[in-house]
């Protein structure tokens, strides 16, 4: 029961979301709005308690949820054939180009940190 | 056998079948996945996808059909970008002392990734339309699609970019983390789990959560801020960048 108010609460963010990204014409899409939203009313027990519950749920099976997306890879046969290795080089060189920067950028922080509270 | 060919169609043409193939083949997936001890290759929503696509083009079931049933797990997917908000809200401390680094971090490492996409579908004479479905594909698939919306992509096609970026950086995440010598301390699983939710969203963050909490947590952090800065900078840079080409 209460992780059926956790995904009320988590519907409710999403409506109250797109309403407000539609309404105002927000750069967001709207479960990005509801989930800032919902950042700020955590604070609350009567959100926290049920949407902890629920998210932990839907988070702990994010993956399962890019499947049908995914699946849709069949209805480009026509571009994956076409480009599809030169898409995939790009994806593939880019995607590693992020992860290498990024874990970079965090690892000198914490070294040029250690360093100065060495001195 | 004429009967069985007769349930098939029917079958087949029905919601339940999407729903049901979605749950059943990604299931036995994750079960095969634990038995190779979460070997990265062993990957399930990448055999759930490569099973799923290559059983429906050898049965001539069409994709639409397909999606009829499994757009019910599809929805889900923005009640869980709202639920992001319950892992950044439980790191709510350490995050306000991290605030200034990490948020630099997923700049220039979203830029890194975003920007190299971009710059390598130019060089490869990638047409436009693919080019611009390629830049936000280092964000979750739902945000991927509305920003490839609103810079002049083809939505769908930026889901699957998306998605195949997903299961290169759970993929090849961990060799290359090591193979820089990043350390498996607090600190290095938590730069290793950044990594993973900003150059590789979701399905990158999975990965994290399923190996270290520590990088769990952050890759739902890098996640969550890359949707942020990607829906709020990448309709505003990519049309400028664009006509530098």
């Amino acid at each position: 029961m209460l992780a059926l108010r956790g995904l009320a609460w988590l519907l409710a963010f999403q409506s109250v979301g797109e309403l407000l990204a539609r309404g105002l014409n927000l750069p967001f899409p709207g479960p990005v709005v509801g989930m800032l939203l919902l950042l700020l009313a955590l604070r609350w027990q009567v959100v926290r308690e049920p949407v902890g519950l629920c998210a932990d749920f839907l988070l702990s099976h994010l993956s399962l949820l890019f499947v049908p997306v995914g699946v849709g890879v069949m209805t480009h046969l026509s571009l994956v054939n076409q480009y599809g290795l030169r898409m995939l080089l790009v994806i593939v060189l880019s995607t590693l180009a992020g992860l290498a920067v990024t874990v970079l950028c965090l690892h000198w922080f914490k070294s040029t940190k250690d360093a100065l509270n060495d001195t | 056998m004429p009967k069985f060919v007769e349930l098939w169609v029917y079958l087949s043409a029905t919601p339940l079948f999407g729903l049901t193939a979605t749950l059943a083949v990604y299931v036995l997936a994750q079960a095969v996945y634990a038995r190779l001890h979460q070997a990265p290759w062993a990957n399930p929503v990448l055999w759930t996808v490569l099973v799923l696509a290559g059983g429906l083009l050898m049965s001539g079931v069409p994709y639409p059909t397909y999606f009829a049933g499994a757009q019910f797990i599809h929805f889900l997917l923005g009640p869980a970008v709202v639920a992001l908000a319950w892992p950044l809200w439980q790191r709510r401390a350490e995050l306000r002392q991290r605030w200034g680094r990490l948020l630099l971090a997923a700049l220039v490492g979203g830029s890194a990734a975003s920007g190299s996409a971009l710059l390598l579908a130019w060089a490869f004479g990638l047409p436009l339309e693919v080019m611009l479905s390629l830049v936000p594909k280092s964000v979750t698939a739902p945000v991927a699609m509305g920003i490839a919306e609103k810079i002049g992509g083809i939505p769908a096609l930026a889901a699957v970019f998306a998605v195949i970026t997903g299961l290169v950086g759970a993929l090849a995440g961990k060799y290359l983390f090591d193979a820089l010598r990043i350390p498996t301390t607090h600190d290095g699983w938590a730069a290793r789990g950044f990594a993973l939710g900003t150059s590789a969203h979701g399905i990158g963050a999975a990965r994290a959560l399923q190996v270290n909490a520590d990088a769990g947590a952050y890759a739902g952090l890098a996640l969550g801020l890359q949707v942020v800065l990607a829906s709020l900078l990448m309709p505003f840079l990519v049309p400028l960048l664009i006509r530098l080409f």
